[in-house]
């Protein structure tokens, strides 16, 4: 059965460091929500905390409604798959997979019929007598997926499974975990740096950076309206102005930058005079010239086969990034050109400068 | 002759004189069981014989010392392996002052002459406890700087343990006593084996501890430093022959185990 | 007291850390420390009857230390045992560090199995066993004064037993190992391109192991000195099987005051000299070569 997880002010404090700051939030029963932010920025202490292995400093952690302050990582719902993966190494595939029955006391024969499930859960239905180590990286993964699944805990716990994978295997066993998601309705938390991750697979996504939690939300607002500067820098790529307000009106700000003044939205309600940010993503530049048109010279331009991502830099030394659909035809923006670009008002946002990394 | 060929030859002596120093003076005494003299010597050379074999076999006082050796090895290795393991344990978990200050003094005992750690438990147990020289003080004596063997072989295996494996046999609802037994336990099982080895061969060539706190008891190392001293025969060549070649089998049991687990260790690796 | 505990409580659980600690306690207390304290205690006590203990002449007083000073042979003994030791430091230091060296950086990589293993065999076998190998060489019917008098260096054989140049050898060839072994380990960590380099430079080979070798191997050097000294300072078997009346160890005066003189005061305090020269020479050597304790217990 599966349970929501609430967090209610929590704090961490290591000494003098706080690496989790007044987190609030609600993940709700059955959803696919991940933790997204740089090494450091407390997101697998708020997994440790969730899992048991650490108390709050301050604040209340409710799995289905219940406090779990002083209950011990092994009476929690929940269970964790290590980044490592921490597979048992004197023990065969099977009798890790069981080894959460057996400590509860599960009788053999309904210990050998759960792990057997849980194999073709999993697409391994002949591991079972197999030992850790002969197994290759992606089948170590959906063995600590099953073991972990094998106590059927209301919330599984990822802590960045997948770091170890090379590429392909990584995006395949992203579809996997997501399927077996689906299939199990058991809440997931997922820990991650990487961005394709969160935005593939989550339902939901709470950004963090500094032990506070920048914005929450699914993957299309918080790429396509990030909250704060970091966000915005962070989740997917993004060009940059930085300026002074000089006019606001309609929910438009317009910011007075090196390279001229610019306008983009204004969702935090900034006046003129504050000090601003403005964000544009590579594939929202036109061209052409609209709104906001810049003159710039072609740096280089790489071709990507499905898209091409030209590299300009302004006459005041502003590098901007492009990417364009391939058509078919000449490619645009042949190197060491002239070129004029430009994006609508709408596809950029104005944001307080804060901590963009 | 080239100078790469000159230092190559001058290696290579070095090599044969060092080697022949270490086994040299084994040799002669091994080859001395077999001269049929009374007095244990390979010069001059007065016959082949394996009668001293046959004395040390109705040495019963002999056969005495070995049942109280093979006593207090099982005793020390009973003792010491287990203290030094749990010390680990718990030095493994410490940090900072408290680690430094308990690993010194559990490493002191072998930077302690043997004898003063024989005089130190003589004296110790005699006045708190007025239990004087005995089976028992020997196995403590012992025991007292043997479990720092143990201890360090255990900390070494414990540094390379993967704390995660604990985290998830907790994780998936194993309490803190199973997930030791299930887990953490069998990881040491080879550090054990191989301290208790030690543990055994350490208690058994004692020699300056056991004779302060040894009492009325006589092991075999100390019946053989006896026999030297007074009563020599060849007899004793016979027993030295008998035990350098059970060590020499299991140093190389030893060394062939301690290999195949480190390049067992290796091919895990990545 | 809660707060140093804390991670092992998380980790094994109250139970499990209560009993490690129990167990720790009686090793470090019962086994190590307190006797240690004891022996000292002891040591600064006049021996007097059951009868006077804990009358007003029990009290704490110097003068079993005093004993070493004003006794002429005791503290020459002292002294011999002192200057015997470190003699045999160094002299075993000379003989290992080439093996050490050519163990470490130059035996060919398909040997050296056996090699080490050649090594540490011996390192298994008794020390008494070791010891009695060259009682028998050093026997005045033996093979080395056979071999010197065949050889003509002796007219006729020669008391080589009983004296402390017997004592010495046998040290040096029972401790032997306890030098090579922690040099070799020191030495087998250092990058042999670092050598080629220097050699590469222009140093020769005295220059390469003054400035690259040694300073590498130093905790190596390090701990096989202590152990060494330690060991020779503290050994009975070889005076007592090697020896003789007029080559006398400190560690047998030791254990006269104990078994023969009956005065354990008296030998509690000599046996805490010995610890303390021992101590003494640890510190010197971490000094000397500026080494940590963690450098040392490895």
């Amino acid at each position: 059965m599966s349970r929501d997880v609430a967090l209610d002010r929590v704090t961490m404090r290591f000494g003098a460091i706080t690496a989790v700051r007044d987190v609030s939030l609600t993940i709700g029963a059955g959803e696919f929500f991940s933790f997204l932010g740089p090494s450091g920025c407390g997101k697998t202490t708020i997994l440790r905390m969730i899992s048991g292995f650490m108390e709050p400093t301050s604040g209340a952690i409710r799995i289905g409604g219940q406090d779990m302050r002083g209950i011990g990582p092994n009476k929690r719902p929940t269970a964790l798959i290590f980044q490592n993966l921490a597979l048992f190494p004197l023990m065969t595939v099977g009798e890790n997979i069981g080894f959460g029955l057996e400590v509860r006391g599960v009788p053999k024969v309904e210990r050998h019929s759960a792990v057997q499930r849980l194999l073709d859960l999993v697409a391994l239905p002949d591991a079972a007598d197999k030992r850790v180590t002969e197994l290759s990286g992606g089948q170590r993964q959906r063995v600590a997926i099953a073991r972990a699944l094998a106590v059927e805990p209301s919330v599984l716990l990822l802590d960045e499974p997948l770091s170890a994978l090379d590429l392909k295997l990584r995006q395949h066993m992203r579809a996997e975990l997501r399927a077996i998601q689906r299939r199990t309705g058991v809440t997931f938390i997922y820990i991650t740096h990487d961005q394709g991750e969160a935005l593939t697979m989550s339902d939901r996504i709470a950004v963090m950076n500094h032990g506070v939690i920048e914005q929450v939300g699914d993957g299309a607002s918080i790429y396509d309206h990030p909250d704060t500067a970091f966000v915005a820098a962070f989740v997917g790529e993004a060009n940059r102005f930085a300026g002074t307000v000089a006019e606001v009106a309609d929910g438009i700000a317009a910011l007075d930058t090196p390279v001229g003044r610019l306008l983009g939205r204004n969702p935090r309600g900034l006046r003129p005079g504050d000090r601003a940010v403005l964000f544009v993503r590579p594939e929202r530049m036109r061209e052409d010239g609209a709104e906001n048109a810049l003159a710039a010279r072609v740096s280089h331009c790489d071709f990507e086969g499905a898209f091409v991502t030209a590299v300009l830099e302004t006459a005041d030394g502003v590098r901007l990034q492009v990417h364009t659909p391939h058509r078919g035809g000449a490619l645009p923006f042949p190197p060491e050109s002239a070129a004029r670009v430009g994006f609508c008002a709408g596809d950029a946002v104005v944001l307080p400068p804060g901590d963009a990394a | 002759m080239t100078a790469a060929g000159l230092r190559r030859l001058m290696t290579r002596a070095y090599l044969v004189v060092f080697f022949g120093y270490l086994f040299l003076p084994l040799g002669i005494m091994a080859a001395a069981t077999f001269n049929a003299s009374r007095f244990p010597t390979v010069t001059p050379w007065r016959g082949f014989t394996l009668d001293w074999f046959r004395v040390l076999a109705e040495d019963l006082r002999m056969w005495q010392a070995l049942g109280t050796s093979l006593l207090v090895g099982a005793a020390v290795v009973a003792v010491a392996v287990p203290l030094g393991i749990a010390a680990a344990l718990l030095l493994d978990r410490l940090h900072g002052r408290a680690r430094t200050l308990l690993y010194a003094v559990m490493v002191s005992p072998l930077l302690t002459p043997g004898i003063i750690i024989g005089i130190s438990t003589l004296v110790f147990w005699k006045q708190w406890f007025g239990v004087t020289g005995g089976l028992f003080l020997t196995v403590v004596a012992q025991s007292s700087f043997i479990a720092t063997y143990a201890m360090l072989m255990a900390l070494a295996r414990l540094q390379r343990f993967d704390t995660s494996l604990e985290e998830a046999a907790l994780d998936l609802g194993a309490s803190h006593w199973q997930a030791f037994r299930r887990i953490t336990l069998p990881y040491l099982m080879p550090a054990a084996y191989s301290s208790a080895l030690i543990a055994f061969l350490q208690s058994f060539e004692n020699y300056n501890t056991t004779l302060f706190v040894r009492g009325v008891e006589t092991t075999l190392t100390i019946y053989i430093a006896t026999k030297v001293r007074t009563g020599l025969t060849p007899a004793v060549n016979a027993l030295s022959l008998v035990l350098i070649a059970l060590t020499v089998l299991g140093a190389v049991a030893y060394e062939i185990m301690r290999r195949r687990e480190a390049r067992a260790a290796e091919h895990r690796a990545p | 007291m809660r707060a140093v505990l804390e991670p092992a409580l998380r980790r094994y659980g109250a139970p499990l850390t209560v009993t490690l600690l129990v167990m720790s306690a009686a090793w470090v207390l019962l086994m190590i420390a307190l006797p240690q304290l004891l022996m000292v205690d002891y040591s600064l006590r006049p021996m007097l009857p059951p009868s006077k203990l804990g009358g007003p002449e029990d009290v704490h007083t110097l003068r079993n230390y005093g004993t070493l000073w004003s006794n002429a042979i005791h503290l020459g003994i002292f002294l011999k045992t002192v200057w015997g030791s470190a003699l045999v430091t160094a002299v075993t230091l000379a003989l290992s560090y080439p093996m050490a060296f050519y163990l470490a950086q130059v035996a060919p990589k398909r040997k050296l199995p056996t090699l080490v293993l050649m090594l540490v065999v011996p390192f298994w076998i008794n020390e008494i066993l070791r010891t009695f190998a060259w009682y028998i060489i050093l026997a005045y019917n033996g093979p080395l004064n056979a071999l010197l008098v065949g050889l003509g260096v002796w007219a006729e054989p020669v008391r080589l037993l009983g004296g402390d140049g017997g004592v010495i050898a046998g040290m040096v060839y029972v401790y032997v190992l306890f030098m090579v072994l922690p040099i070799y380990n020191a030495i087998e960590t250092l990058d042999r391109h670092q050598i080629e380099a220097a050699h590469d430079l222009g140093a020769g080979w005295i220059a390469i192991h003054r400035r690259i070798v040694v300073p590498h191997a130093k905790p190596g050097i390090a701990v096989g000195c202590i152990m060494t000294f330690m060991l020779a300072a503290g050994s009975y078997a070889v005076p007592a099987l090697l020896g003789g009346p007029q080559s006398r160890w400190f560690t047998e005066i030791i254990y006269n005051w104990f078994f023969e003189g009956g005065n354990w005061n008296q030998g509690a305090a000599y046996a805490f000299i010995l610890l303390v020269l021992c101590v003494g020479f640890i510190l010197l050597m971490m000094r000397l070569f500026r080494v940590g304790l963690t450098d040392i217990a490895r």
